[in-house]
C-alpha cells in the first residue's frame, strides 16, 4: 500500500484528505454563473435596443426612458445580473492567474466589495430617476 | 516553499483547435465587458445626478475614443453572447464529448466555432449600420 502525503502511522487517508482539495464552496458559483448567463441573454438584447432608442435623445428624454416602470425594472434586473455574472467571471480569472496567496485573497475581497458597490450604485441611480420622475408627474 | 509536485502538460503539447480561439476570446471579451459594466453604471449615475453630468457622459460616448470603445463593446457583447449560448448548450450535453471533437463524427465542429466568430462580427456591423441609418434618417 502506497503512502499518501501527510499520512502518518495508522491514520486513514480519507481523514488526511478531508478539508483539502478543490471542493471548498462546491458547485454554487458555477451554477449561479449559468443562471445569470441565461437571464442576461434576453436582457442584454433588450438593453441593446434600449441603447439604440436613446442614442441621440436629450437629457429629459433619457430620464423619461429610464423612468418608464418596465424599463426601470428591467434595468435593475439587468445591472444586478451583469455585476453578479461579471464578478463570478473575474473571480475565476483571479483564481487562474494570481498564485500569490495574500494578493489573491485581497483581490477576491476587493472584487466582492467593488461588485456590490457598483451594483448598488447602479440600482440606486435607476430608482432615483424612476421615483423622482414619478414625483414630477404627480406634481404636474 | 517551492512546489515540487509534477506539473501537468500545458498549452504547448496540444494541436490547435478552434475552441482555443473561442475560449481565449470569451475570456478577453468577458474582461472587456466588465469595463463596460462601469460605463453603464457611470451613465445611470450621471442620469440620476444632473443634466451637466449627463452631458459629460454623452460627450465621452460621442467622442472618437468613445465610439471606438462602444463598437468594441458591441462586438464583445455579441461574441460573448453567441459563444455563451454554445457554452450553455454544451453544459446540457449537446454535441459534447470526445466523438464531437473528431472531424469524421462531427464535421461542423470547426465551422461552428468560426461561425460564432463570423456571426458576432456580422451582427455587430448590422447593429451599427442600423444605428447610423437611424441617425442619417433623422428618426431620433
Amino acid at each position: 500500500m502506497s503512502v499518501y502525503p501527510g499520512q502518518e502511522g495508522l491514520r486513514n487517508p480519507l481523514k488526511v484528505a478531508r478539508g483539502l482539495g478543490s471542493s471548498r464552496s462546491g458547485v454554487r458559483p458555477w451554477w449561479l454563473q449559468r443562471v445569470t448567463a441565461v437571464a442576461l441573454v434576453p436582457l442584454s438584447i433588450w438593453f441593446l435596443f434600449l441603447m439604440g432608442g436613446v442614442l441621440h435623445a436629450d437629457y429629459p428624454m433619457v430620464l423619461a426612458a429610464i423612468a418608464q416602470p418596465v424599463h426601470a425594472i428591467f434595468l435593475i434586473v439587468f445591472v444586478v445580473c451583469l455585476f453578479w455574472h461579471g464578478a463570478l467571471g473575474l473571480q475565476v480569472v483571479i483564481e487562474d492567474y494570481v498564485h500569490t496567496r495574500w494578493l489573491e485573497t485581497t483581490l477576491q475581497i476587493a472584487l466582492r466589495f467593488g461588485a456590490l458597490l457598483g451594483a448598488l450604485a447602479a440600482v440606486m441611480a435607476v430608482l432615483a430617476v424612476w421615483l423622482t420622475g414619478a414625483a414630477y408627474y404627480c406634481a404636474h | 516553499m517551492p512546489n515540487t509536485r509534477p506539473l501537468s502538460p500545458h498549452l504547448g503539447i496540444y494541436r490547435w483547435r478552434v475552441n482555443m480561439l473561442q475560449s481565449t476570446l470569451h475570456r478577453l471579451t468577458g474582461l472587456f465587458l466588465c469595463l463596460g459594466t462601469l460605463l453603464v453604471t457611470w451613465g445611470l449615475i450621471a442620469a440620476a445626478s444632473s443634466g451637466a453630468a449627463w452631458h459629460v457622459f454623452a460627450a465621452f460616448c460621442g467622442s472618437w475614443i468613445g465610439l471606438v470603445l462602444l463598437f468594441l463593446w458591441t462586438w464583445s457583447l455579441l461574441f460573448h453572447l453567441c459563444n455563451g449560448l454554445q457554452h450553455l448548450l454544451r453544459d446540457m450535453g449537446v454535441n459534447f464529448g470526445p466523438a464531437n471533437r473528431d472531424r469524421t463524427h462531427d464535421p461542423v465542429y470547426w465551422s461552428a466555432g468560426w461561425a460564432i466568430v463570423a456571426i458576432s462580427i456580422v451582427l455587430t456591423v448590422l447593429v451599427w449600420v442600423l444605428l447610423l441609418l437611424q441617425v442619417g434618417g433623422g428618426a431620433a
